[in-house]
């Protein structure tokens, strides 16, 4: 019971209401009810197989789960050939309305807000890391494993532990190009690679207000870069309006009390904030793009579950407009969603990529993971607007990924290096 | 429950694509995932693990995705336990839904060099440097994660629940 209304964050108030209570503590070990179950053609295969061991026969909701084979596909070889095909008979067998072949499909972070299919105040787990993305939606999100996934498809809940918050508020106007994805980088940067682990980053402030949706989702899609459980924001106007354009209303809507304890607060001024790079290894390791030097490179790729949206490619097309990239370079766009291509089609941004000399493949998580389109070789080096330059993420173990927003990585497609948008328009 | 083997010991923020690069991603079978088990890492782990069953890491052990193809990877590699300073939240979760015991301790990690021999003692929460004589205390695990643990992971822990509410 919660008679004195004590204070709670977003994060303590959405998983109580999903384990039937008004108060939980931070650090409680609750078993809460799920909204939705994701997984994809990497992680699914062994939930399924787990599913079946526990011998539940049907999965608890056919409408609660969702399953995007994205990371292999179109499928790359036989194996993944295979492990698709386990989600595909798994979802005829179970009835599985949310199984998105690749016709229909997208990056499954891109796809389901696209769908409609995360409210905000969900409960949503997903075996993969990068499921904390709804979060921009004010949805409590985070990445589980497969039998996580397993247990949930079974019983509908799972085990969690409360998380304490850390607060990020935002203010001061944002520099030309900048966008969420240099917010983020720079904010991972100041706490590092382990400076949210368990906890939940709540991002808010009039900065953050001011960020298209595209933005909050690739800021939410790198809390777990942080090792953050939930990346959170508050529902506002933009929300509201994105789930109106979804055909949904009538959710429930959390804030943070005003006397909620937030474990830590940072203020972070953005007026300073430049473009943004995470150099190799690690995503924590931002700098200033405009400082780094000559730093050549052999690929570059814009898409990904982070930067793959509509605003990265329309930001993308502005710089490559009646340019050419690189002669030696390799640069790969990939759409995230076939929504997002179509659009991209026609309002001519295809067009203009191809022009400048870039490839534009269908949507896939591909290069992104090192699983496909777009390898590395050994001593190669790409900018990617993907989320991870750990050893070995895009190919060879000898190769390297620096990570950037789309503005920084295009302007690097024309120069060959490292540049910004400023050295090549 | 005892653990007592000999230690391979690596640094902080080992992540999930070291542990399984991605690109063996396409199969859940154990023993070839455990084939590539740390390739990128240190192309001597599968020779040291035949010998040596525990891992010491630093901070952040099991950063990265969500694949619970890691922890099943290493334990199919022969491992018994992991000791960190801290782990990665999703890996720590599939470490304990699948059964592989992990410990933190700052000090133990400090403290233990590659090829010690370590005792671990689940049950009391305590880890011996057998090389060096020295013990240290982990906090507890919570009653709901001891539980899973006993009944030899969560699906197991859930396939008993179901069993019961039936
Ligand atoms: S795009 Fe990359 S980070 Fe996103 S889901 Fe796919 S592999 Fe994971």
């Amino acid at each position: 019971m919660n008679d004195g209304k004590k204070p709670q964050t977003m994060a303590q108030k959405i998983l109580a209401d999903h384990s039937g209570k008004e108060f939980v503590e931070e650090g409680e070990i609750v078993n809460a009810s799920v909204d939705i179950v994701l997984g994809n053609d990497i992680t699914m295969p062994l939930a399924i197989e787990e599913f079946k061991k526990i011998g539940a026969g049907k999965v608890f909701d056919n409408t609660k789960i969702v399953m995007v084979p994205d990371h292999f596909t179109p499928n790359k070889d036989i194996k993944s050939a295979q492990q698709c095909k386990i989600l595909r008979d798994f979802a005829g067998e179970q009835d599985i309305i949310n199984y998105f072949e690749i016709g229909e499909m997208g990056i499954e972070h891109a796809l389901l807000p696209e769908k409609g299919l995360v409210l905000p105040g969900d409960l949503v787990i997903g075996a993969d890391s990068h499921t904390c993305t709804y979060g921009a939606l004010g949805a409590a999100s985070t990445g589980v494993g497969s039998t996580d996934v397993a247990v949930a498809m079974a019983t509908g809940k799972l085990w969690f532990m409360v998380p304490s918050t850390l607060k990020f508020d935002y203010k001061g106007s944002l520099k030309k190009w900048v966008t969420g994805k240099d917010l983020i980088l720079y904010t991972i940067g100041m706490i590092g690679v382990d400076g949210a682990l368990y906890r939940s980053m709540e991002f808010s402030g009039p900065s953050v207000r001011g960020l298209s949706m595209d933005s909050r989702f690739s800021m939410a899609n790198m809390a777990i870069e942080a090792g953050g459980k939930f990346g959170i924001f508050e529902v506002d106007e933009k929300v509201e309006e994105y789930m109106r354009s979804k055909g949904k209303t009538g959710y429930k809507i959390y804030k943070s009390d005003s006397g909620a304890s937030f474990e830590k607060v940072f203020n972070i001024d953005c007026t300073d904030i430049e473009l943004q790079v995470a150099t190799p290894h690690l995503p924590s390791n931002a700098r200033n793009a405009m400082d780094l030097g000559e730093i050549k490179l052999d690929q570059v790729v814009i898409g990904s579950c982070t930067n793959g949206r509509m605003e990265d490619l329309e930001m993308a097309a502005k710089i490559f407009k009646g340019k050419k990239v690189s002669k030696s370079m390799r640069t790969i766009i990939i759409p995230a969603t076939q929504k997002i291509y179509l659009e991209a089609m026609k309002k001519g941004l295809l067009e203009i990529f191809i022009n400048a000399g870039c490839v534009v493949s269908t949507p896939t998580c591909g290069p992104c993971l090192g699983g496909h389109m777009g390898i590395l070789a050994e001593g190669e080096r790409a900018i990617a607007t993907t989320n991870r330059n750990f050893v070995g993420r895009m190919g060879h173990p000898e190769s390297e990924v620096y990570l950037s927003g789309p503005a920084v990585a295009a302007a690097s497609a024309i120069a060959g290096r490292i540049a910004v948008p400023g050295e090549v328009i | 429950m005892i653990i007592k083997d000999k230690v391979i010991k690596y640094g902080n923020n080992v992540d999930t694509d070291v542990i399984i690069p991605a690109r063996y991603l396409n199969t859940t079978d154990e023993a070839e995932l455990a084939s590539h088990c740390f390739e990128d890492l240190d192309s001597d782990f599968k020779e040291k693990a035949k010998e040596r069953k525990i891992i010491v890491g630093g901070e952040n052990f099991g950063c990265g995705s969500s694949r619970e193809h890691a922890p099943l990877s290493i334990k199919a590699s022969g491992i018994k336990a992991i000791i960190a300073k801290s782990f990665a939240r999703i890996f720590y979760r599939n470490s304990i839904n699948t059964g592989l015991p992990l410990l933190v301790s700052i000090e133990a990690s400090e403290h233990i060099k590659d090829s010690d021999e370590v005792e671990i003692d689940l049950d009391n929460g305590e880890i011996k440097d057998i090389t060096t004589g020295i013990t240290f205390k982990v906090p507890p695990l919570p009653d709901f994660i001891q539980k899973v643990i006993s009944s030899g992971g969560y699906m197991k822990f859930t396939k008993k629940q179901l069993a019961k509410s039936k």
